[in-house]
């Protein structure tokens, strides 16, 4: 049981700006909240793969599918960092996988819609990559050194994610009607559920204020998702594309954009899994996991034996 | 995995004349796959020339509940420091 005078102590460390390492004492909420966070980082990297590897094999040119394949490569290598990182606070691979497979874990609900169009490879990069850089800024700041150190080259990697995205955006804006018309029924589709990747609004988020306490947050849903607003209007305009949102409007006021209701009733029902394509998601992730169970079994193998030749020429 | 493949820590020099310096952690059957994953996983993006692996079981790392006894003692021993030896200003060089 945690005694006061640690809580205290660590409060204190946290208030003073201090990182927490592997080895310092945590509380054990601390420690458990972070494993939370951190496996539903890593499974949305490792889940963010399937819709877009989707389109890997229909790219339009050659400069589309390399950087897309690069993209997607880097996804499974930030599922990597995510998992190290993760495992320091105690918990195995093995187990985050489980849950993963099993579908204890979540993950991002913006994996489970599906990506219909090849704009939706635009839409998802800018939109989703935006979102998700947003909130992987600010956990650049966070109190548990690992996720910081994941989280900062992290982001040096994916600024590129979004500008591809954004490319492909703009290249089909400027196209043919149908190509725009394309573009913008990507936008549609995928406005409202990056708005809901901030997570439930703050009154209904029980979690946010013990992780401003201890500094793993340092900005609330409902600020990122304003930031994320603010941000991509703009760019939207610059496109010629219309958020669906019929409420948007700037407020002088505030000045920040004002936004429409997100529809919550949806966000609930995708989060509890009956989103269009959270069974397909863990179908795959499943499927990949006991294909490829014959070569972990002789990755070991392969090891153990060249282990034995060692001992043998050594004798 | 029925059997765990081990953890492995990764050091990578990001050129000739620095430090092999701590990148993070991953998976691997054996030590050469662990170099090879290190660069699919670190290196990317032309971030090195040369990769360590080491097993993360054969590092032995210090208490942090020790810290203060480990560490303190060089706190009072400013006069390790240059600046703690009081010279003319007309000094140079030194």
């Amino acid at each position: 049981m945690d005694t006061q005078q640690q809580l205290d102590d660590f409060q204190r460390r946290i208030d003073n700006g201090e990182k927490i390492e592997p080895k310092d004492w945590m509380p054990e909420r601390y420690r458990k909240q972070l494993i939370r966070i951190m496996s539903q980082h890593a499974h949305s990297e490792i889940v963010g793969m399937l819709p877009e590897g989707n389109w890997i094999t229909r790219a339009p040119s050659l400069r589309r599918k390399v950087a897309l394949l690069a993209k997607v490569q880097d996804e499974a290598g930030h599922g990597l960092y995510l998992y190290s990182a993760a495992e320091t606070l105690g918990i195995s691979r093995d187990e985050l996988v489980e849950q993963l497979l099993d579908g204890t874990a979540k993950y991002s609900s913006i994996f489970n819609y599906p990506t219909l169009t090849w704009a939706d490879m635009g839409a998802v990069g800018w939109l989703v990559d935006g979102a998700a850089i947003i909130n992987q800024v600010m956990l650049t700041k966070t109190s548990y050194g690992p996720y910081a150190r994941a989280m900062v080259r992290i982001c040096k990697e994916e600024s590129f994610h979004q500008r591809q995205g954004y490319e492909i955006m703009l290249a089909l804006a400027n196209g043919t009607e149908a190509q725009k018309q394309m573009a913008q029924d990507a936008l549609n589709r995928f406005w409202w559920p990056s708005l809901m990747m901030f997570g439930p609004r703050d009154e209904d988020s029980p979690n946010t204020e013990q992780s401003m306490k201890w500094k793993i947050k340092k900005k609330t849903n409902d600020e990122l998702r304003q930031q994320f607003v603010d941000q991509t209007v703009p760019q939207a305009d610059i496109l010629g594309l219309t958020i669906p949102d019929p409420d948007l409007k700037w407020n002088e006021e505030r000045g920040h954009y004002d936004f429409g209701e997100i529809d919550w009733e949806e966000f609930w029902n995708v989060v509890k899994g009956n989103g269009p394509c959270n069974l397909k998601r863990l179908e795959d992730r499943n499927a990949a996991w006991d294909n490829g169970a014959w070569v972990r079994e002789a990755a070991v193998a392969h090891a153990e034996k060249q282990a034995a030749k060692r001992v043998s020429k050594s004798a | 995995m029925n059997k765990d493949w081990p953890i492995w820590e990764i050091f990578i020099r990001s050129k000739n004349g620095l430090e092999h310096r701590h990148a993070g952690s991953l998976h691997a059957a054996d030590a050469e796959m662990a170099i090879q994953n290190a660069r699919d996983v670190y290196t990317r993006r032309q971030e090195g020339v040369s990769v360590w692996v080491v097993e993360s079981k054969h590092i032995t790392a210090s208490n942090p509940e020790k810290s203060g006894e480990l560490f303190e003692p060089a706190k009072d021993k400013v006069y390790r420091h240059p600046t703690f030896y009081d010279l003319p200003d007309e000094i140079k060089h030194m």
